[in-house]
């Protein structure tokens, strides 16, 4: 997988929150060998440097960080955010995250396109946290933007794929822009399906973090991710109404 | 008779507290020396003194619940205000599926209906139709539990320095470093997570018990106090920010607090304070051998008090201190 110029062999990005101990997390990430880990600094880190005790074990997992803009709900916040995250981890990328409602905590796509704009054009690297629309997704490339993150459902919320049309005209409009899942997602079975339908790669968090075996958890989505990825570049059979035997019938014996 | 071992205990909180007192109930000669004004002046000070283990088994490794039942019995017969009520699990109607979760996650508990609530709490009548008791569980007030310890300290003889600088080592045996987060720069691998606690106090509510209210995004406990006096916590951010409680974390402390019980809207809120919880990568406490003299007690995290007599009776085996209370059970 390709993104910003950028080799990678996996195609899970793993968030580094809610985990019953960095160790865990650690033993996630050997699990899984994600492509990314993302980390958050607004909430870690209220004030500079002072998340450094957890980041230096985030820097230690031997994995590139993406550094995100969780918990900020304004552009200006989430450009702050992200220029701090580019002193605190010396990258350029960044996940950005401008949340607009607080139960679902659903993008603010208008703050989150000029928060792309301005931080595109200070040279960073932008993954933006968006939704299936087609027209907000259109703005955020226009913005600088060479990969995009729709949902596929709120966040920690492990429904899956909620607009399985929205996700599959996405992927149909953009077929040259690589295409994240990130959110919502909360079995292996729901990022095989988002694989299957062709997009890049998954981003999650909850679902690991809060199973009750987190690494074997990482390891089942690693797996489910290759699985559906191997699966679309299988070129799948489509679905019919009709059932059609795999064995032919006719020539067989009628019993009665 | 033998001299008696001569050691040194560093910091006051309830690391070195249970440590200096249980190596002095097997005979050593102790000087805790605190550098604060202060027994208790650092987290020890602000934590809910939940003895929870088969609750933090939904996080914490399995070996946490090893020696539960025996640091109970440690704690209860040390200090007043100790109780063994058991704690109550709740979740908000529509996170039911958290209860689910959490039960299943753990063992020693058995299931409430609403009537049974009623009875347990009565407090809680009409606000929740399911809980989680688990019986087994005790509670304490550090706030009457370390200066206790530190009375039964005295008591055997052993000397407490407040706000003194560090004794000279060379008179000692032995050093047990019990500093937590201020120990940072001699154990590298540790780090500090902050927590925030209130205390409130309301009149028109009272619990026997520990509550903790499940919730995704703000899951919090509510420890009764004596005097109606409740703990409300405890945030857990991986940010080692000093300084005063966050005007977001009292916000979701109080919501929650809300959504227990309208009642404790009209609580006062008598203190608010945060803290570093010193902590390890697996989140877990340790005995650590610093050199041929000193150890390290230290990453007592969110186990402070449950933990620490299980791990001041490695520090006493490591010394060869035989007698006192066996906590191996």
């Amino acid at each position: 997988m390709r993104l910003y110029g950028r080799e990678f062999a996996s195609r899970l990005l793993l968030g580094t929150a809610l985990y019953p101990s960095p160790d865990i997390l650690a033993a996630c990430v050997r699990a899984a060998s994600p492509a990314l880990v993302t980390v958050s600094l607004r909430r870690e880190g209220a004030g500079l440097r002072a998340g450094e005790g957890f980041w230096s074990l985030v820097r230690d997992l031997g994995v590139p960080v993406l550094p995100n803009t969780a918990g900020c709900h304004t552009a200006r916040e989430a450009v702050t955010t992200a220029q701090m995250a580019r002193e605190v981890f010396d990258t350029d990328w960044i996940k950005l995250e401008v949340i607009g409602e607080s139960d679902t905590l659903q993008p603010d796509v208008f703050g989150l396109v000029e928060a792309a704009r301005i931080l595109s054009g200070e040279g960073f690297k932008v993954l933006p946290y968006t939704t299936e629309d087609l027209v907000v997704a259109e703005r955020l490339l226009e913005a600088g933007c060479e990969v995009l993150m729709p949902w596929g459902a709120p966040i920690g919320s492990g429904r899956g794929l909620n607009n399985l049309f929205g996700l599959r005209a996405l992927r149909a409009h953009f077929p040259e822009v690589p295409l994240v899942v990130d959110a919502g997602i909360g079995l292996p079975s729901h990022a095989a399906a988002a694989m299957e339908l062709g997009y890049d790669a998954i981003l999650l968090n909850t679902a690991v973090a809060k199973a009750g075996d987190p690494a074997a958890m990482a390891r089942a989505f690693a797996q489910a991710i290759e699985a559906g990825r191997t699966a679309f570049l299988s070129d799948p059979m489509e679905g019919r109404d009709m059932a059609s035997p795999s064995t032919p019938v006719f020539g067989r014996a009628v019993l009665a | 008779m033998s001299e008696p071992l001569r050691v040194l205990v560093l910091g006051a909180g309830v690391a070195g507290l249970v440590s200096a007192l249980t190596l002095a109930e097997r005979g050593a000669a102790v000087t805790l020396a605190e550098r604060g004004p202060r027994i208790g002046s650092g987290a020890s000070w602000q934590a809910g003194g939940m003895l929870a283990p088969w609750c933090e088994a939904e996080t914490a490794p399995p070996e946490i619940l090893l020696h539960g039942e025996a640091s109970i019995d440690w704690w209860l017969a040390h200090v007043p205000d100790a109780a063994r009520e058991g704690s109550l699990v709740l979740a908000p109607a529509r996170d039911q599926g958290e209860l689910v979760r959490f039960a299943r996650r753990t063992e020693g508990h058995e299931w409430l209906d609403a009537e049974a609530i009623a009875v347990a709490e009565p407090s809680l009548a009409g606000r929740f139709t399911r809980a989680l008791l688990y019986p087994r569980e005790a509670h304490l007030d550090p706030r009457s539990a370390l200066p206790a310890l530190e009375a039964r300290l005295r008591g055997l003889g052993g000397r407490v320095l407040l706000g003194a600088d560090e004794p000279d080592r060379s008179v000692f045996d032995h050093i047990i470093d019990c500093r937590g987060f201020a120990a940072r720069q001699t154990v590298s691998t540790l780090r500090g997570v902050r927590g925030e606690m209130l205390l409130l106090r309301c009149a028109d509510f009272s619990l026997r018990r520990p509550v903790r209210l499940l919730h995704p995004r703000h899951p919090v406990y509510l420890v009764p106090r004596p005097d109606h006096v409740f703990m409300l916590g405890a945030t857990m951010v991986e940010s080692e920010q000093q300084g005063g409680i966050t005007a977001r974390a009292a916000m979701e402390l109080l919501g929650a607090a809300y959504a227990l019980h309208p009642a404790l809207a009209e609580a006062e809120i008598l203190e608010t304070g945060a803290g570093l919880r010193p902590s390890y990568p697996d989140n877990m406490p340790r005995v650590q051998v610093l050199d041929a003299r000193t150890l390290s007690v230290n990453g007592m995290h969110r186990h402070g008090y449950l933990l620490a007599p299980v791990l001041a009776a490695e520090v006493a085996s490591l010394l060869n201190l035989q007698g006192g209370p066996e906590l191996h059970t």
